[in-house]
């Protein structure tokens, strides 16, 4: 998940953003969504078994959008799920406060299904490890594969992301978010420097 | 307000109800799948101290933590050393020493679990406490009636039986008039509180008046151990002016459930027929009861004092 949940108790003094720019807009979001689409058909034989699990806030609608794209292009209807990892994570337990828990629904067991986890901004890969403990507390998956539609570096735990949207370098100190697209329709990606700690 | 523990409604903001209410009903979808437990809790350590026995609300509470990982400490003393002050606090201070995340606490003395809560550094809940305050269960009644009716805001809640010696009714008036419902109280004189309106609830002594248009009607268990022959002549007459059968619920709406913290006695508060009703949410406030219990204890024993936040 992109932002930090605990930016928005800190109060405004915290360090002002020394500038914020979208760093992809729409249309190259929906161009990196269906060129993902067709990487996983490209790298899966059998399509049947695909199950697309977005992690919240962020991974639910790119997910869903990557189902419609293997709709048009390989004619598959692809299960979508939602996975909250907020109760698997390790960071939270020296934290003060306690983070709000979001949806989690699961339509189908995925066992045997080659799950494919989708999140916003990947960065540290605590987000993707919490994800992979969450799915298999649902069941025993016969592959697990990761789709991020930002890859900002500063991994700190041996995860790939299987999918990548777009590579962005950033400072460790920056906040990547994707969000609705202000004063018009559709996402887009921004980056604030000095805003906040990866994720 | 959350921050010291969950002593009572009472201290709560709407907000705050909102806030485990919100945290519940996620808790709920954990209790549906597969595996039942999330590692939030790990190596944290609860302690049930249970002054007054129950095994019900025990129970509730040690799933609520085993499901999220934290190890539960079950505590009991012998009901001898609890009459003194003195022990309570020692009680306390020595918990305190084994360094708990989070202890719940009954007791059958008002304010007990205040008293503990000003001694320790850990965050306290406060499991029933004399005629005080039951707080998890109004919450889990708030769920329950959340799930029935989809909100509580303009709903008419009708509580009947003991209102003057229930933590029960207590916590649910509160929590029910918070949240915007009309709450409405049904008894015999003799267990009705003096002022009872001062709470912000309209109080009947007709059964029939009271449940007129209700929404929710909640009968509460009468301690039959306790007070046959004190408060009411008879058990028989009780059952015969207060007691809810179908006949009665004529009066309420068609679509009023009907909701009892348990253990029924059957026959006096509610009728055979009622206690089995099938659509009813009687067991749903006991599965509910973990839900919430596992809400509180996430957002309260989550946390050390003086953590600072850092990533």
């Amino acid at each position: 998940m992109a932002s930090d949940p605990t930016a928005k108790a800190r109060p405004e003094t915290s360090p002002a953003p020394t500038s914020a720019g979208v760093v992809l807009d729409d249309v190259a979001i929906q161009r990196a969504l269906m060129r993902i689409a067709h990487e996983i058909v490209e790298r899966n034989e059998e399509l049947g078994r695909l199950y697309l699990v977005g992690i919240p806030n962020g991974g639910p609608p790119l997910a869903r959008q990557i189902a419609r794209n293997l709709r048009e292009i390989a004619g598959v209807d692809v299960t979508v799920g939602v996975l909250d990892t907020t109760l698997y994570r390790d960071d939270r337990l020296t934290s003060g406060i306690r983070p709000k828990l979001r949806r989690t629904e699961m339509p189908s067991a995925v066992d045997d299904r080659v799950v494919i986890l989708v999140d916003d901004v990947a960065s540290t890969g605590r987000t993707i490890r919490a994800a992979m403990d969450a799915l298999m507390d649902f069941g025993r998956p016969r592959a697990v594969q990761v789709v991020a539609l930002v890859d900002r570096g500063h991994r700190e735990l041996p995860i790939r992301i299987d999918y990548v949207g777009k590579n962005i370098p950033t400072q460790r100190t920056d906040h990547v978010e994707l969000r609705e697209r202000q004063g018009g329709e559709g996402m887009e990606v921004v980056l604030m420097q000095g805003r906040g700690a990866p994720s | 307000m959350m921050g010291r523990g969950l002593l009572g409604i009472e201290d709560l903001e709407r907000e705050d109800i909102e806030l485990i209410l919100e945290t519940a009903f996620h808790m709920k979808e954990v209790g549906r799948r597969e595996v039942k437990k999330v590692p939030t809790l790990r190596g944290r350590t609860i302690i049930n101290l249970f002054f007054e026995s129950s095994t019900r609300t025990r129970t509730s509470f040690e799933i609520a933590g085993k499901r999220l990982s934290a190890d539960v400490v079950n505590f009991s003393p012998s009901s001898s050393s609890l009459t003194k002050k003195e022990s309570i606090l020692d009680t306390a201070k020595t918990l305190d020493a084994m360094d708990p995340d989070a202890v719940v606490v009954r007791h059958s003395v008002a304010g007990v679990p205040k008293q503990i809560a000003d001694e320790l550094t850990a965050p306290v809940i406060n499991a029933g406490d004399g005629a005080h305050e039951h707080p998890t269960q109004a919450l889990l009644d708030l769920m329950t009636v959340v799930e029935e009716k989809g909100r509580i805001d303009g709903l008419t809640v009708t509580i009947i039986g003991d209102i003057a010696h229930s933590r029960v009714a207590r916590s649910n008036i509160y929590a029910f008039t918070k949240m915007g419902a009309e709450v409405r109280v049904a008894g015999p004189p003799t267990m009705m509180p003096a002022q009872v309106e001062c709470l912000g609830v309209k109080s009947f002594r007709s059964l029939r008046e009271a449940l007129d248009g209700a929404d929710v009607v909640m009968a509460l268990r009468i301690q039959l151990e306790r007070l046959a022959g004190a408060l009411f002549p008879s058990v028989r007459e009780y059952s015969a002016t207060f007691g809810l059968d179908r006949a009665k619920l004529r009066y309420a709406k068609d679509d009023a459930i009907v909701m009892h913290p348990g253990p029924v006695n059957r026959g006096v508060e509610l009728s055979h027929d009622l206690a089995n009703r099938r659509p009813g949410v009687i067991l749903d406030q006991v599965r509910n009861g973990v839900a919430l219990r596992m809400a509180v204890l996430y957002l309260l024993a989550g946390r050390k004092p003086g953590a600072t936040e850092e990533r």
